[in-house]
């Protein structure tokens, strides 16, 4: 299989000893800026907002269908306030249908532009509440360059001591290799001296060579050989006893997916997307309708700058979500689709043989088994990968260990007590249940 | 040890001063080795480019490739839906329901999908479900990934679009509505009321315009009787389960009479309950399936059979036509006073070619006022007119026909005028027929129309009066295809789709459904719709004294009939059908002329058994009217009645078929004037015919411990040891029963589940349905006839059929015990391997039979074979090396060895070597490869599916969940699958039954399946 993703190679360990040293100047400048934003934020003269109550407020009830700089199934809403008229503004947040009732025109003209989709009515919102998301939407757009994450300083500190290290190391050889060339010259001047002195430097006698002497030991030749025999075959099985296995498989996929941004920072929950693992034997790759739930809204990333989830830039990550939209067809500018479809062809990344039969839904559903038990800390991962060897070792050591879950389920009850009784425990493992039987998983 | 022996390897040397012998001293061969032929031509040689080191680096190279590739695995992509459609869970199985009706045969089904394709065909057990599903119907689902099928319309052989079809076909129709011309639909029968609607629209439009309904395989004298009593043109209605009594004349109702589906109610009478059970009287000529399974059968010719039913006549309704006489009479006489005497609990059935005759079973069973018979429910499967076909014919040739448009038959070859036809054909004006291949017909017609598979597409079948089913499509269509029903609407200028229509017409039957419902229970049944028939008079007088007069055919009487397997021929090239084997002669990759066993000793025709365990046969001509087919092999069948042989329909097709497939003898080219009676001319030729048979033509042999049989008489008075008896052996010089000793320490199998299975030799009707829906479940390769022939075939489920030397197979066991002495049972023995002239018959289903202390487990050396706690023997294919020890110690011999790679391999060209053929595989079960042994799982795929749903449920499995393929496909509910260890299941009570027995019990193997005695009513 294609192993792909040991990046750490040395031009790696340079770019992070580079944004290492790079961070103290960006990081005193995001302390500049910060301290500036509440200075900027006085400034409006609807000075009755608070804009971080109105943070709150937009991301809870506007930014389903708004967001500050981009259009989306309603307008951009930075510095709305600036567009029309307070008054007007609170009419039409408070009941935009009536407004356009009204018929007037800017009303109609907007709801035209954006294919007569109905605004929520938000009767219940003060007009200081909306003062105080005007307050946020007012607020200038903060361009900040992203800022290298603690993450990546850390790391960045630890090839820093890897450094250190073979500095330290070659420093030794190079002390040790002195040395030697000392010892050389030592002799050669000692030597030099006695002759001069006249004293015979005793030769070394012509003794039998090593090598030979070696070479007619017949022990020594024997007990060498089956050494060698024996750690060669230890190589040669461990080495045959890896193919196939893909522990770490780590394949570029066509669309850069992050589960550490979807199921990490967002905290999506995995059956939302892997819907089918509660009910069939796939855990099944969320088809593309499912990720325009959330990326109708969310079209470009939007990932804080000074978070630990980021590896790549927001125009990175922006362009992966575009690839999206065009394998689902979906034209962001019009906020339609076009209908033309591109699957993606992802690379399956955990493969059972054909004579493998494993069904998700058992161990998800039934037994109640975390995603994380078999597929790793997923939520941590930038890029997927195989986690666990799946062999079939690691299978049966799990369904060994591995007490049933039996509460709440009336299938176990019967079955339950009298093998409990039968083998004498107090509570079952799979293995127990027949879980290492060969049928139950190759048919 | 020294010896002067002089060893010699040829007489030349002993020859003294033989040149060749001083030659073969220097050297090994007499002459020299060619190898010049090879070295000689130095100018070739020297002038290649490769050297002998070349070659070695390339060797070198692609070794060091070839292994370095293998330990890399292949990067797999996984491609979702861009929008998944709600309905499809990836790996969660969608049913649903539909209707077949491909003419020949109808049944409701349920359709198994998996990610949007059809993989597996089920019963549909809701209630208003007319017809089960027969072997050929499970096999359906393969034919829609048949490779070889039309995939867009052609006209003139040239592939075309729809539009081009559609502008070609309105001129063509326009034309001759202009000139008046004659414009003919001819279909085979749809039972669609929908359709006929349809159709009476499109003909409307036309002056002169005929719908010809055509069968291949014909019923059309007993829907003339049925239409002069009844004033419909339909056939009645059989209940057998109402029946004590039943007497068939000639009709094989296990088979595919009269549009099949009979076995169930037979199968219900045919269990003893409360000591009775249903008598079967069976004169036929052939042996049948329904022969095969009666009380009693008498071998008949054609011409005999009418006199036994005039006697019946006779007898039942107190005549007196004058009856030449026949042998065999008193057993009909018998038989006719068993039938009287029955009353309504009689039922007769018969199925002769010959209206006079199906008349006086209507007279006859109106006259007993049979129970089991219904004319008001009258089945509407056969609508076929073979005189309308006749003239059709005629007009054709005269040139009277303007435009022939044709849907679902393949007259070109299923016509024994088949060369008129092609000479009309060539006088039509413009020809239409919509066809699933580019087949005898469609090749010969202006336009082929790809026509959908039942698949695919939309339709309404009413099998019976007062039964209502749907057919909904599984499936896109594969290819550029669309229904006749569709097309119709389009050419008589109506913009409705066929499904708007269809749900329309529904909305007007008036089945009270809402059009969801009704495509989700796919049948209803309107017990109010079907009125009183009244049965006009009709001169059955007439008919009998007609029939009594009936001539005897010839020397010879050919009777035409189907097979279990391959029906009327339309899918001749699904390998599932045609590696089915025979229910009785067990050939498979054939058809044959079965002689009795007489007329072969006297015609010189023999079958015999080669080397490697192949069967052979002689080789026939065979005349009939002057029209000859030659090459036809022969099967000396025991109990075919003599003076009669039988061939079978639906083979010898060359049109769109794999080269593999092209087997058999067209046998429609003698089925004249459409009646299964010829006479027929016998001509042996040289050569032999190697068939694929699975099992030989011998006999039981007396071995009860097989197939345990016994009367009914003896059933209710004595004790079941007597005919069930356990078998003993010796135990510290004791005889004990067999069941009581052990070899092994025994599991405590008495929690969780422990699988059973029971198999009711009384209710199995031998029909093979459970072998092909074995084959789709479990993804049982195809390996093809000469594979077959050397007893590789790999069916996990075998249906035994055993003959017995006497007339019972009592009447084997008591000769084999009154045999004394060596020589008396050598000879004896001798004697007893001959079937009877008419012998009975059993069948017996057999496969892994699971034994809890199984032998095959013992032997491996791989533990690939183990033992599980359910009760089931697993296989694990990925541990298997392939020893086969396991199929040797294997004492029902079930195991079956993967001898070669089956799929993906040119030498094995059926449905898994090609991409859409594969589309049929059940994904949840493994494709085995070369060199692994295999065999039933008892479905386990499915067990664990139960027991999944019922814990993902939060409940305990409920009574009879658990099913396997065969036991779902059993329509005669001879076979039972369950849990004994829930004491609510069904097969609890079966193996409490003291009908039980395992098969060789005396060998200790303690096995999971069982088999319910034999017992019949004679």
């Amino acid at each position: 299989m294609k192993k792909v993703g040991n990046h750490t190679s040395f031009s790696r360990i340079l770019l992070f000893c580079l944004a290492f040293s790079l961070s103290f100047s960006f990081t005193s400048f995001a302390q500049d800026t910060a301290a500036a934003a509440p200075a900027d934020v006085a400034a409006p003269d609807a000075g009755a907002g608070d804009p971080a109550k109105g943070k709150e407020l937009f991301n809870s009830l506007c930014a389903a269908c708004h967001k500050l700089d981009a259009r989306a199934t309603g307008p951009a809403l930075r510095g709305v306030a600036d567009r029309q008229d307070r008054a007007w503004l609170y009419k039409w947040i408070k009941n935009s249908s009536e407004v356009i009732k009204s018929g007037d025109p800017y009303a109609v003209k907007l709801f035209a532009e954006y294919n007569n989709s109905v605004m929520t009515a938000f009767p219940q919102l003060s007009d200081k509440d909306i003062d105080d998301i005007l307050a946020y939407t007012s607020q200038p757009k903060a361009d900040v360059p992203p800022p290298p994450s603690g993450d990546v300083a850390a790391s960045g500190a630890g090839s820093d001591n890897g450094v250190n290290n073979t500095l330290v190391l070659g420093a030794l050889v190079l002390v040790l290799l002195v040395l030697i060339v000392m010892l050389i010259l030592v002799n050669k001047t000692l030597r030099k001296v006695a002759e001069a002195n006249g004293i015979d430097v005793a030769e070394n006698e012509p003794s039998v060579s090593l090598w030979k002497a070696y070479a007619k030991n017949q022990f020594l030749v024997l007990v060498t050989v089956i050494l060698l025999l024996l750690s060669s075959s230890y190589f040669l099985y461990g080495y045959l006893m890896q193919i196939g296995v893909d522990k770490g498989y780590e394949p570029i996929q066509p669309i850069h997916f992050s589960h550490k941004i979807h199921a990490g920072e967002n905290g999506v929950d995995c059956k939302y997307c892997h819907s089918s693992a509660r009910v069939s034997k796939h855990s099944g790759i969320p088809s593309l309708n499912v990720c325009m739930n959330c990326h109708k809204n969310i079209a470009e990333f939007q990932g804080s700058k000074d978070s630990t989830y980021v590896d790549y830039s927001k125009e990175f990550y922006t362009a992966e979500i575009q690839k999206l939209y065009d394998a689902v067809g979906w034209d962001k500018t019009t906020q339609s689709y076009t209908g033309k479809q591109k699957p993606v062809k992802w690379v399956r990344i955990h493969n059972l043989p054909d004579f493998v039969y494993f069904n998700h839904s058992q161990h998800v559903s039934v037994a109640g088994i975390e995603c994380q038990k078999c597929h790793g800390p997923v939520e941590t991962f930038e890029i997927m990968k195989q986690d666990a060897p799946l062999t079939m070792g690691w299978c049966i050591n799990c369904h060994r260990e591995t007490n049933v879950k039996v509460e709440g389920n009336e299938y176990y009850e019967k079955i339950h007590d009298e093998l409990a009784k039968k083998y004498g425990v107090v509570k079952l493992t799979a293995a127990n249940m027949g879980g290492t039987e060969c049928g139950k998983c190759h048919y | 040890m020294a010896s002067n022996k002089k060893y010699w390897q040829s007489v030349e040397e002993l020859k003294e001063n033989s040149s060749i012998v001083e030659t073969l001293r220097n050297n090994e061969f007499v002459e020299e080795i060619p190898t010049d032929e090879f070295l000689g031509d130095k100018e070739t040689l020297s002038s290649s480019s490769t050297s002998r080191r070349d070659f070695l680096k390339y060797v070198g190279f692609s070794t060091a490739a070839a292994s370095l590739a293998a330990c890399e695995g292949p990067v797999i992509k996984s491609i979702p839906y861009v929008v998944q459609p709600e309905e499809i869970i990836p790996g969660v199985a969608d049913y649903y329901a539909t209707t077949v009706a491909d003419g020949f045969d109808f049944a409701n089904i349920l359709v198994k999908t998996r990610e949007g394709r059809p993989i597996k065909v089920e019963n549909n057990n809701l209630p208003g479900s007319k017809i089960k599903p027969n072997a050929r119907v499970y096999a359906s689902v393969l034919s829609l990934y048949d490779s070889m099928r039309l995939k867009e319309p052609m006209v003139q052989g040239k592939p075309a679009s729809w539009e081009e079809v559609d502008a070609k076909v309105k001129a063509g129709l326009a034309k001759a509505a202009s000139s008046g011309g004659q414009v003919v639909l001819l279909t085979n029968t749809m039972a669609s009321p929908s359709t006929d609607k349809i159709i009476a629209e499109f003909g409307a439009r036309y002056s002169n315009f005929k719908h010809v309904v055509y069968d291949a395989v014909s019923a059309s004298e007993a829907l003339d009787a049925f239409e002069t009593v009844y004033g419909e043109r339909a056939l009645a209605d059989y209940d057998f389960s109402k029946a004590d009594v039943i007497v068939s004349v000639g009709a094989d109702f296990l088979g595919d009479w009269q549009g099949g589906g009979c076995d169930t109610g037979y199968a219900e009478g045919r269990i003893p309950k409360n000591g009775k059970m249903s008598k079967h009287i069976q004169i036929e000529s052939n042996m049948s399936l329904s022969g095969a399974n009666a009380d009693k059968r008498i071998p008949m010719t054609v011409t005999e059979q009418k006199y036994a039913l005039v006697t019946l006549y006779n007898a039942v309704m107190g005549m007196s036509v004058s009856v030449p006489a026949f042998t065999n009479k008193e057993a009909v006489a018998k038989a006719a006073q068993q039938l009287k005497s029955a009353g309504s609990k009689g039922v007769l059935v018969s199925g002769l070619d010959d209206v006079n005759a199906q008349l006086l079973v209507l007279a006859i069973n109106n006259a007993l006022q049979s129970e089991a018979f219904n004319p008001a429910g009258a089945r509407l499967v056969r609508k076929g007119d073979a005189k309308a076909v006749a003239q059709l014919v005629q007009d054709m040739k005269a040139g009277t026909v303007d435009t022939l448009i044709m849907s679902g038959v393949n007259p070109v070859y299923t016509l024994p005028n088949s060369a008129d036809f092609v000479d009309g054909l060539k006088k039509v004006k413009f020809s239409v027929a919509f066809s699933m291949k580019e087949d005898e017909t469609a090749s010969l017609t202006t336009i082929a129309a790809a026509a959908p598979h039942y698949l695919e597409s939309w339709g309404d079948v009413s099998m019976a009066k007062g039964y209502y089913s749907i057919t909904q499509p599984t499936i896109r269509p594969l290819f550029k295809t669309r229904q006749l029903q569709d097309s119709l609407l389009l050419w008589s200028g109506n913009p409705q789709s066929y499904y708007d229509y269809l749900k329309a017409s529904h909305n007007s039957e008036g089945t009270g459904k809402t059009w969801n419902q009704m495509v989700h229970d796919g049948v209803h049944r309107d017990e109010a719709a079907t009125a009183v028939a009244t049965a006009a008079p009709a001169d059955f007088g007439g008919a009998a004294s007609r029939l009594a007069g009936a001539k005897k055919a010839g020397d010879l009487e050919l009777v035409l009939y189907t097979k279990v397997g391959m029906g009327d021929g339309q899918q001749a090239n699904n390998p599932w059908l045609q590696e089915f084997p025979d229910p009785i002669t067990r050939v498979s990759w054939d058809n044959y002329v079965t002689v009795s066993k007489a007329d072969a000793e006297r015609l010189d025709l023999e079958n015999y058994n080669v080397a490697n365990g192949g069967m052979n046969g002689s080789i026939v001509t065979l005349e009939v009217n002057g029209k000859k087919l030659e090459n036809v092999p022969v099967i000396v069948q025991p109990g075919q009645a003599k003076g009669t042989v039988g061939l079978s329909l639906g083979y010898g097709r060359t049109a769109a078929m794999k080269e593999e497939m092209k087997v058999g003898v067209n046998a429609y080219t003698l089925y004249n004037n459409f009646n299964s009676l010829q006479s027929v001319k016998l001509t042996k030729t040289s050569g032999d015919h190697e068939f694929a048979c699975v099992q030989l033509h011998k006999t039981l042999m007396g071995r009860g411990d097989i197939i345990k049989e016994t009367t009914l008489t003896e059933f209710n008075d004595k004790d079941a040891s007597v005919w069930n008896e356990v078998p003993v052996v010796s135990l510290d010089h004791k005889e004990v029963p067999a069941t009581s000793v052990d070899l092994w320490t025994s599991f405590d199998r008495t929690t969780g589940h422990h699988f059973n299975l029971s198999i009711d030799l009384n209710a199995c009707t031998g029909c093979g349905a459970c072998v092909i829906a074995c084959h789709a479940e479990n993804n049982v390769p195809v390996v093809g006839k000469s594979e077959v022939r050397r007893s590789r075939d790999m069916h996990w489920l075998r249906i035994d059929r055993y003959y017995s030397s006497e007339d019972t197979f009592a009447g084997d066991v008591e000769l084999k015990e009154s045999a004394s002495g060596l020589l008396d049972s050598i000879s004896t023995f001798d004697q007893m391997e001959d079937p009877a002239e008419n012998p009975q018959v059993a069948f017996q289903p057999v496969f892994c039979q699971h034994c809890n202390h199984a032998p095959c487990e013992t032997v491996c050396p791989v533990a690939a074979t183990s033992h599980s706690r359910q009760g089931q023997n697993h296989m694990a294919y990925n541990r298997c090396v392939g020893t086969r020890y396991c199929a040797n110690n294997c004492p029902y011999k079930v195991r079956r060895f993967n001898w070669f790679l089956y799929n993906k391999n040119e030498e094995f060209d059926y449905h898994m070597n090609d991409d859409l053929g594969r589309m049929v595989l059940n994904p949840d079960v493994n494709v085995r490869s070369r060199g692994v042994m295999e065999k039933c799982s008892l479905c386990i795929q499915m067990t664990q599916a139960t027991i999944l749903t019922a814990k993902r449920e939060g409940r305990p499995v409920r009574k009879d969940e658990f099913y396997t393929a065969c036991t779902e496909a059993c329509g005669s509910g001879a076979m039972v699958f369950g849990d004994i260890n829930n004491e609510e299941d069904t097969v609890v009570k079966l193996k409490e039954d003291e009908r039980m027995y395992h098969l060789l019990e005396h060998i200790g193997t303690k096995p999971n399946v069982f088999y319910q005695v034999k017992v019949r009513n004679t």
